[in-house]
């Protein structure tokens, strides 16, 4: 009986190897020697290979690019948040054209992309006006007027959280508005709005990212750069990740420590 | 000398204000008592402008100050305030509460402007506290703090906007103590308030406000005892 069965085995097996159903059989092997292959071939072990040690020579473009981005972030901050106070005051003003105008200003800022801004002021300026701006005075112009609009909002937002009883009483005593607005109500407005001010201070600087564009060397470009002559991606775009990542992480750290000390103000 | 012709004030379709007519002689303490929404607050918030009256006239020293072109914040630095909810700058401790405005509107120098501070700290208790924030204050602190602040800028005329509602029980009484202190140093005061037994003991006039116009306008003692009108009797058996 057991040996029937044996040979019954043995049978399909033949049938197997040599039968007209040998489709399978022909896939697995086709399967087996392209693995074969791919494991003998040298190239796919050389792609899993990291050459951090062949971006290294691009050190210098790196920091050069970190400094401009940073130059570009530090001087858009400035430029956004004077504008972005003086938008943000003009919302809250009762001077209907000025305040139409500052939500106008916003809308458009917030409702376009900042690629798109940035590539009217760099591309554009010149055929309107005959004058080459500087890649770095476009840059921090777009980026302050951008940051602006998204300032003058936070900013709009943390003035009218403000009790009005602040405002009232700095009136009741004759204080003018300007005063009442930047020893009263401003300071309070800025302790309640700084997380919010921070997350757009970081996004400001991720933005800058896109400066690569028209061709100013940031860290992004540097990171390009550093692709180009390499030929290696993963690299060069990891270390620019992890810097930007660390820039995020110091910002943050200086942030929170300024919160808890206008916090602590607030209690002692 | 205040006074007050014929002020109406509406917000939207609400009338709050019907006519107002009240005469406040220098140095005199006047408790304007009324019904909640009867227009007590608004009335007093007309007589330094925080409110713009709808028409009418408010007349300080002479001056019509509902005029066009009038200077405003001049006027207030001589009308100090006295808020329901304190108000105290919370970004500001005690000692610098006190000392903004004169400095910034009257340009007081800081030493005399602190000197000052101190001494009115002093006078409502609270000179330890200079350095505390408003935050770490109680409520009865915290509008001792505000009565002072609102002196420190030697204003002719004080209102006080319910002062002790917003306080708890137990520290109505150091306010109105402070408050009572002030009857006889000559500052014009008007009174917004609940608190009758004050009204009666402490002011020299009590005006009923009833509907947005004032209904009684008597001495305490004529008020409490014999009110005239139906309405001023019904509101004193009711809080009374």
């Amino acid at each position: 009986m057991a040996g029937a069965l044996r040979a019954a085995g043995r049978k399909k097996m033949k049938k197997l190897l040599f039968g007209r159903k040998k489709a399978p059989l022909l896939a697995l092997a086709a399967v087996l020697a392209l693995a074969g292959l791919a494991w003998g071939a040298p190239a796919p072990a050389r792609r899993f290979a990291l050459h951090f040690e062949r971006i290294w020579p691009y050190y210098k473009v790196f920091c050069r690019g970190m400094i401009n981005s940073l130059e570009v972030t530090f001087m858009s901050v400035i430029m956004g948040s004077i504008c972005g106070t003086a938008l943000a005051l003009l919302k809250v003003s009762r001077l209907g054209p000025l305040s139409w105008f500052a939500t106008a200003y916003t809308s458009v800022f917030r409702g376009t992309p900042l690629m798109v801004q940035l590539f009217l002021v760099y591309f554009a300026t010149p055929q309107l006006f005959d004058y080459q701006i500087p890649a770095f005075n476009a840059v921090v112009l777009t980026f302050g007027l951008n940051s602006a609009a998204y300032v003058s909002e936070i900013l709009r937002g943390g003035i009218q959280s403000i009790d009005v009883g602040q405002r009232e009483a700095a009136m009741a005593l004759g204080v003018p508005y300007r005063a009442m607005m930047f020893d009263i109500v401003i300071p309070q407005a800025l302790r309640t709005v700084l997380p919010s001010l921070v997350n757009e201070l970081i996004a400001l600087l991720k933005d800058t990212s896109i400066v690569a564009t028209i061709g100013m060397l940031d860290m992004m470009r540097a990171a390009q750069t550093a692709m180009n002559s390499t030929y290696l991606a993963f690299e060069p775009f990891i270390v620019v990740a992890g810097m930007y990542y660390v820039l995020v992480m110091i910002f943050t750290a200086v942030a929170s420590r300024l919160e808890r000390r206008l916090h602590k103000s607030d209690r002692n | 000398m205040i006074e007050i012709r014929d002020l109406k004030k509406r917000f939207g379709s609400l009338e709050v204000l019907r006519g107002v007519n009240l005469k406040i002689d220098d140095g005199e303490v006047v408790s304007i008592v009324g019904p909640s929404g009867s227009g007590k607050s608004t009335l007093l918030r007309c007589i330094n402008l925080l409110e713009t009256p709808t028409s009418g006239q408010v007349v300080i020293d002479g001056q019509d100050i509902t005029q066009r072109g009038v200077d405003i914040q001049k006027v207030r630095e001589n009308v100090g305030m006295v808020f329901q909810h304190f108000n105290l700058f919370q970004n500001k401790n005690v000692l610098q509460n006190m000392v903004y405005a004169p400095m910034k509107v009257r340009g007081l120098p800081e030493a005399q402007a602190v000197e000052k501070a101190m001494r009115l700290l002093d006078r409502v208790g609270l000179a330890d506290k200079a350095r505390a924030y408003p935050s770490m204050l109680s409520g009865g602190q915290q509008q001792r703090v505000a009565i002072a602040r609102a002196l420190a800028m030697e204003p002719r005329t004080l209102l006080f906007d319910e002062p002790t509602s917003a306080l708890d029980p137990e520290m109505v009484k150091e306010v109105l103590d402070v408050i009572r202190g002030l009857v006889s140093t000559g500052i014009t005061m008007a009174i917004v308030t609940h608190e009758m037994g004050f009204a009666r003991e402490a002011s020299d006039r009590v005006c009923f406000v009833d509907g947005g116009v004032i209904a009684e306008d008597a001495a305490p003692s004529e008020f409490f005892s014999s009110p005239k009108s139906a309405r001023a009797r019904q509101f004193l058996e009711k809080v009374l």
